[in-house]
């Protein structure tokens, strides 16, 4: 899932401050997952918000909401007649709701209230791991299941370096060398052929805004309003 | 000839050969660049010019790499992938070549958070091995990694690192068959202190008839100190420092110790010059540039041999 983190409060605070009356607009998949912007998460937010915005003196009227997800048009409907009684928006959706939620509603300022961390694993409550950048060039059948691009500090094709330390990454002692895991898992497997071979250069699929069209499907001619 | 430098000629020839390396400074003084390397000069066959070091801001190395030519010393130009993409990379392989640099050094770099620059953007967009690969197509087949043609081939021999000491130590001579592979003309290795262990690796490599495609120095840092020889053996990924390196370090007077450290040095490299498999000794005197003609000297590496 994508995870993201709460904002710290002062930096929600200082971006808003010039706002009297303010929507918060939580989103109920992922980021309810992983306890940053669901329905919970912006009754926090508003109770913070109102408590402090009452301290400096510059109260404001809040409201709240929380979408089944903000990344689709059919559930960001749902604020079509309430969002132009707000002089600004705050989402807690993930980077991809926050923007969509701004295309939505393009005179009304938008505000993230989360910063969005990546593609995660739920390791347990609260705490998940990065797992996938998303590069759109799946490698992990040649790597024994472990991504290099995510899991390498460097992102290597070739690795492991000359600073794995011990079954770990130079970085930290925290933090298993993915190149290391890698071949321990393939050697399991009688599978080291598959890191034998150079990896060539890569051909980046990530570096320009992508668009996702699945066979047998068209972009219409103008988006669905 | 590949690229005709020195360190080419003086490998091709069958010498045992004996580079250096020196580190930019922090600044735009042209002078300390000169001043280490005068130390150098005709002591080492080839300087390796270090590449913003532990991901440390320095004069440019291709810079000090031509200062070192205006001195008449061979330099060898470390480049990393932290620091620039595939563009930047082979328009610094062109111009290093037009200005008379004929060594190269392909590494992957230490990563940002060891630097002055913690927080800086990694580039990574290669890797050391696709580098490498990257400099021969250039030099051999006289195109861009796009394949576009290359008007006016670079002419540089290419190393680039390993190290025998990191773990999984079954997997290192692989990947040294993967940088043999990528087109790597001559390898320097970490700083070695466990000799049983590099035995062991040149072995493998010798087996696996690597060391008849690829020139092998050893790497050789003196330990100027009892703390640095700790330092390295807690501190620095993928250093294997023995007890015994420590043992004897603590068996002399603090004041004798640099000595020692020498002389471990010295054994290593008279072991090293008969070892089968190794072509030459590549000595990493971190900030000790001026005990570098002593050394090369009780070496036994001087005279230089002079090559044409």
């Amino acid at each position: 899932m994508i995870v993201a983190k709460r904002k710290p409060f002062d930096e929600i605070m200082d971006l808003t401050k010039d706002y009297k009356k303010i929507l918060l607009v939580g989103c109920g998949t992922c980021v309810a997952v992983c306890l940053a912007g669901g329905e919970k998460e912006v009754a926090v937010l508003a109770a913070e918000l109102e408590m402090g915005r009452r301290l400096k003196d510059n109260p404001v009227e809040l409201g709240s909401v929380t979408l089944e997800r903000q990344c689709d048009r059919e559930y960001l409907a749902q604020l079509d007649k309430t969002a132009g009684d707000y002089d600004a928006l705050v989402s807690m959706a993930c980077g991809v709701g926050i923007q969509f939620l701004a295309e939505r509603f393009p005179n009304i300022p938008v505000f993230p209230a989360v910063d969005t961390c990546g593609l995660a694993v739920n390791q347990d409550v609260g705490w998940y791991e990065e797992r996938c950048r998303s590069c759109g060039r799946c490698v992990l059948g040649l790597t024994g299941g472990i991504c290099p691009v995510t899991m390498c500090a460097k992102g290597l094709y070739n690795g492991p370096c000359g600073g794995t330390n011990k079954g770990n990454c130079e970085i930290s002692a925290d933090q298993p060398c993915a190149w290391n895991a890698i071949y321990d898992r393939l050697k399991a497997q009688g599978r080291l052929d598959c890191i034998l071979e150079l990896s060539l250069a890569q051909e980046w699929k990530d570096t320009t805004p992508r668009t996702l069209l699945q066979p047998g499907y068209k972009k219409p001619e103008k988006a669905k309003a | 000839m590949k690229s005709g430098s020195n360190l080419e000629k003086v490998l091709q020839a069958g010498h045992f050969a004996f580079t250096g390396e020196l580190g930019p400074p922090r600044g735009a003084h042209a002078d300390e660049v000169r001043k280490k390397a005068a130390h150098l000069k005709d002591r080492v066959d080839s300087v390796n010019i270090t590449d913003n070091q532990t991901a440390v801001v320095r004069m440019a190395s291709w810079a000090a790499c031509l200062l070192l030519i205006q001195e008449g010393i061979e330099p060898n130009y470390q480049m990393v992938c932290r620091d620039r993409n595939r563009l930047a990379m082979q328009a610094d392989i062109l111009g290093a070549s037009a200005l008379g640099i004929r060594n190269m050094l392909c590494l992957s770099g230490d990563h940002c958070q060891f630097g002055d620059h913690p927080t800086a953007k990694g580039v990574f967009d290669i890797d050391s091995m696709q580098l490498i690969g990257m400099v021969k197509q250039m030099r051999d087949e006289g195109k861009f990694l796009s394949g576009a043609e290359v008007d006016g081939k670079p002419q540089i021999f290419i190393g680039a690192a390993s190290n025998p000491f990191a773990d999984p130590f079954e997997w290192r001579v692989h990947r040294l068959a993967k940088k043999v592979k990528a087109g790597v003309d001559f390898i320097q290795t970490q700083c070695i202190y466990n000799m049983p262990k590099f035995r062991e690796f040149i072995h493998q490599a010798n087996d696996m008839g690597l060391t008849e495609k690829v020139y092998i120095l050893a790497g050789i840092t003196p330990m100027k100190s009892l703390g640095m020889a700790k330092y390295m053996k807690a501190k620095v990924p993928g250093m294997d420092v023995p007890d015994e390196i420590i043992t004897r370090l603590q068996g002399v007077a603090r004041d004798k110790q640099s000595e020692e450290g020498i002389k471990i040095a010295l054994e290593q490299i008279a072991e090293l010059k008969e070892m089968k498999g190794v072509a030459g000794v590549h000595l990493m005197a971190i900030e000790w540039e001026h005990r570098v003609p002593e050394i090369a000297e009780r070496a036994g590496m001087l005279p230089r041999p002079a090559m044409n």
